[in-house]
């Protein structure tokens, strides 16, 4: 199939698919994992923030079907708060006690016998609010005559802390030109087609808890429901299902849900099972954050950009639950982006209002932050009268670079960015394009074209987010870093492979990259390989890192597989080589045997070979162990700690991506037509290039939902608005513009097989390259996402045009 | 007509995938949960319950309708076709294989919808355009893919199908 029996690198069709194109593939909802499960629905606040005088659940407790009601008050006596790096007085429970925080926080609990019960019961629950001043303006949240969420922070801002890198103060006063924007950019969220779902149970003696769900993680989240459960590890089993109906980081959002149903299991001593539905998942998940930051940036007049400084206001949410803050701090280390600039100050300050809380969102801070730094790029480039794609050219940091260490901390494994800029230019014809633009202008169209580059930092260093803590707090806490993987590999007595990730990917195709990259350590074919990606923290080898985010599979877990895989090669390569008596040196694994080394007619059959080590322990050569069971546990040993100055590497790999985006306005009705589109990326090695386009493609749909269409509309009361599909606009198969790909690769050198981590990719770009464009388009930098019809209309009738 | 009791269980017969089945629903029960948790056919999958999404899309009686828009009870007699019965003896339909070919699914959560809405789509229009593709998969969202290998796994059947 493959040249020299490599699997790694070819097309090779998914394991996954065959199940879910079948209707076999089992989901969530699909399980009943124990008998008795009894369905569980919520209540839910209709107010954005108001007082709980009083909930009455008599009539509800009494309805036919119905097995008990709980309310918050029963959940917090039961339970501990839920914690996160930020140390403030916010007590965080899975649901509202004594008051009410968005619009959509759970309030009560019913068990019934089937969900059509539980939401009649719903009906029956009687709770009086006093409804208070709702805090949704965020910068108004940030006055000190607020209204505020958490009285006993006595401020809105629940976080502050500021950041210097060089000098940015002496290069802001040496500047030829400085630009700043200030920027709104929208809330929204990537809404995977399955929506949170979960069976709870609870048994005594000891206490225990055991639940199935559509997590993403164990991940650091496992810690934390521990101590909200009050129970060590080993008493929290989280189980994932076979397949996640897709995440895209959302479903990290699930784990307060997995509290609460933990705990209602063991208060009304039954399984529960909750399915969110698609109106909850609107309100009530996660998203991502939602923005009013600003960005200056000094330039020379020959286009060197010698500083930056970023104000950050972030909208937590109601609560700051965990990860958060970590959206604001996983791009930190890579403040300077693809450029070569060493004068950085951030200034992050975190806002609660009464939306619901933020959590991951496919590209996880990457969206806001190159929407500031490519924002002010483009900005630069106008001010100064200089091309966009060569100001961007004039700023890069050299390919002799690398590995090049950013001033905050980061350290970028390998790139070649000119030879993406030059690869996107030439893909989108740029020459001609920026003539096409200025026909069109002659003509009165309005017409732009907009740029945008990133790195893609992938496999996160779990101490990244400890940024928001002082040096000080950092020491007290005690030192962290590293990012696990983990992987099993076991070989049973029939000789046949089992390979076990705990990647729990929703979609990503986790279980046909491991194969190949098995097949290839072996001698076998994918198909030979059976792959188990999801988690079950009782019998899986994990760690706090295990989980599906920041594109750690192709940048870290892949080095486990490879780990362990090469392990088990070794093993059997031993066994064969005693039996064929040569050295262990001569025994190569190829075409299903053991075989020696230019001897390929003297082989033994991979899977006799492997058997034996169950089946004859005594005739094992002296010292093996027997059977096959290879856990390898890794830590890229590029991941310290932060240092004292708050510099840190954030993650193992940096792809390099570089998109370019051509638009056209009809100032008649306002749409944003995207005419042309490139995007160009640097993901190492590809391991599977079917793969590696649907990522890409698929992030590019998230982006340009995110430009054009995709927004949770709250209204001034802290009402949510967009509720629905008709009012959350997903993109179509009609609104997608075409997309040409690219790809300059140069391979990592701290992976296992050269790649980097991909997937976030256009989610992070698209919305910038198109701002930039429609900015371009309009002669005017003032714009703010998403690019609606009515917005967009308003800006042109306003007369700006590129004249 | 038919009148049913709040509360009160009717019994619903149906064919799907040429099986005869039954089973019991109230009046208020969706027919996309009646063929999960009643009949435990679940690959069809329940993604927004308010008919946008598309996910919950079966065949009836020759058409692809929104199971969570139609009652249990009003299916009762149909022929109704399911994601489970698009493939043959273990063989998959090539639509199936197409998909598979061109990476036409991610997380594969809408890919049942989508399997029975363009398969009944062929069928009356074994020849489409790119654009009557993607204007008949716009009345389905997937959230994975960008739909480009969707559009085409579809354009290669209609291609080879002509």
């Amino acid at each position: 199939m493959t040249e020299g029996g490599r699997w790694i690198g070819a097309p090779v069709p998914r394991k996954e698919d065959e199940a879910l194109l079948t209707g076999r593939a089992r989901f969530i909802d699909d399980m009943e994992p124990v008998p008795g499960i009894r369905h569980a629905a919520l209540l839910r606040s209709p107010h954005a923030h108001a007082e709980i005088l009083s909930i009455d659940v008599s009539k509800a407790a009494s309805h036919l079907g119905v097995y008990g009601v709980l309310t918050g008050a029963d959940i917090a006596a039961a339970t501990r708060p839920i914690p996160s790096a930020v140390r403030v007085p916010i007590d965080y429970y899975p649901m509202a006690v004594g008051k009410v925080r968005y619009a959509g926080e759970p309030v009560a609990l019913v068990a019934a016998g089937d969900r059509y019960v539980a939401e009649d019961a719903l009906d029956l629950i009687e709770v009086e609010y006093r409804p208070l001043p709702p805090v949704i303006d965020v910068k108004a949240a940030t006055r000190d005559d607020s209204p505020l969420l958490h009285e006993a922070v006595g401020s809105n801002v629940v976080h502050h802390r500021t950041f210097r890198y060089g000098d940015p103060d002496k290069a802001f006063e040496e500047a030829d030109r400085v630009v700043r924007l200030d920027w709104t950019f929208p809330r929204y969220s990537s809404t995977p087609m399955e929506t949170y779902g979960a069976v709870a149970q609870f048994e005594p003696a000891p206490d225990r808890y055991t639940i199935w769900s559509n997590f993403q993680g164990p991940f650091i989240l496992h810690a934390l429901m521990c101590g909200a459960l009050e129970v060590p590890g080993n008493r929290l089993r989280l189980i994932t299902a076979p397949q996640s109906g897709g995440s895209f980081g959302i479903k990290q959002g699930i784990f307060p849900y997995l509290v609460l149903l933990a705990t209602a299991s063991r208060l009304l001593g039954m399984p529960l099972k909750w399915i969110e539905d698609r109106l909850e998942h609107l309100v009530a998940s996660s998203s991502a954050s939602n923005r009013e930051d600003a960005v200056e940036a000094a330039f020379k007049d020959d286009g060197t950009l010698i500083g930056l400084r970023f104000f950050n206001t972030v909208d937590v949410g109601a609560y700051i639950r965990a990860p958060e803050p970590a959206s604001v701090y996983r791009m930190h280390s890579a403040s300077n982006g693809a450029y070569g600039v060493g004068n950085i100050s951030v200034d992050n300050r975190l806002v609660t209002t009464n939306r619901l809380p933020i959590g991951l969102n496919r590209g996880y801070g990457g969206p806001q932050f190159f929407f500031a730094l490519e924002r002010a790029m483009e900005a630069g480039a106008r001010a100064l009268g200089l091309d966009v794609a060569e100001i961007r050219r004039h700023n890069f940091i050299p390919k002799d670079a690398f590995p090049y260490r950013a001033p905050a901390g980061s350290l970028y494994d390998a790139g070649d960015y000119e030879a993406g800029l030059d690869k996107a230019l030439d893909l989108a014809d740029y020459a001609a394009l920026c003539a096409g633009r200025d026909r069109a202008r002659k003509e009165g169209r309005l017409f732009g074209i907009g740029m945008a580059t990133a790195v893609e930092p992938s496999g996160s260093n779990m101490a990244y987010v400890t940024l928001a803590q002082t040096p000080e707090e950092r020491a007290r806490a005690g030192g962290r870093s590293g990012g696990l993987a983990t992987c099993t590999i076991s070989i049973d007595p029939s000789g046949a492979v089992t390979v076990k990730t705990v990647s729990t990917p929703a979609g990503q195709g986790h279980a046909t990259v491991a194969a190949q990259i098995v097949a290839d350590a072996l001698g076998l074919t994918p198909d030979d390989i059976d792959v188990m990606t999801e988690v079950d923290t009782l019998t899986s080898a994990w760690s706090l890192a295990s989980g599906n985010y920041a594109n750690r599979f192709s940048s870290v877990v892949i080095g486990a597989i490879g780990e362990a895989a090469r392990r088990v090669a070794d093993k059997v390569r031993a066994v064969a080589a005693e039996d064929l008596e040569v050295a262990v040196q001569d025994i190569e694994l190829a075409d299903g045997t053991a075989r020696i080394v230019g001897v390929p007619e003297r082989s033994l059959p991979f899977r006799r070979v492997a058997a034996r080590t169950h089946w004859h322990p005594a005739g094992l050569p002296d010292g093996m162990a027997p059977g096959v069971f290879e856990t390898a546990i890794v830590s890229p040993p590029e991941l310290g700690p932060p240092d004292d100055r708050d510099r840190v590497a954030s993650a193992v790999t940096f792809g390099f991506i570089c998109d370019l985006a051509a638009v056209e306005i009809d100032p008649g009705t306002g749409k944003v037509e995207v005419r042309k589109y490139v995007s160009v990326h640097d993901v190492g090695n590809v391991l599977n290039p079917l793969i590696v386009e649907g990522q890409i493609v698929g992030g590019f749909a998230h982006g340009v939902g995110g430009a054009l269409l995709e927004e949770m509309v709250y209204d001034a009361d802290g009402n949510p608005i967009s509720g629905t599909l008709t009012d959350y606009l997903c993109v179509t198969a009609s609104e997608m513009p075409r997309l040409t790909i690219g790809h300059v690769d140069t391979p990592s050198p701290h992976t296992a097989l050269g790649s980097k981590g991909m997937g976030d990719g256009c989610s992070m770009l698209a919305p910038v390259a198109i701002a930039n464009a429609v900015a371009d388009a309009l002669g005017r930098e003032d714009i703010d996402p998403p690019f609606t019809l009515n917005r967009v209309w308003d800006l042109a009738a306003e007369g700006g045009g590129a004249g | 007509m038919l009148r049913i009791e709040p509360g009160a269980r009717h019994r619903v017969t149906v064919t799907v995938n040429g099986r005869l089945y039954s089973g019991f629903a109230e009046a208020r029960t969706l027919l996309s949960d009646f063929l999960r948790h009643e009949l435990k056919l679940f690959g069809t999958h329940v993604g927004c319950e308010h008919g946008v999404c598309g996910a919950c899309t079966v065949n009836i009686d020759g058409r692809a309708v929104r199971s969570c828009l139609l009652f249990a009870v009003q299916a009762d007699g149909a022929e109704i076709g399911t994601v489970e019965g698009l493939a043959t003896d273990g063989v998959l339909s090539p639509l199936q294989e197409a998909f598979r070919r061109r990476h036409a699914l991610q997380c594969g959560f809408c890919t049942p919808g989508i399997l029975i809405s363009a398969t009944q789509f062929l069928e009356t229009n074994p020849d489409p355009t790119e654009d009557e593709v993607r204007e008949m998969l716009s009345g389905h969202i997937c959230r994975c893919t960008g739909y480009e290998g969707i559009v085409r796994a579809i354009l290669d059947v209609a291609g080879d199908a002509s």
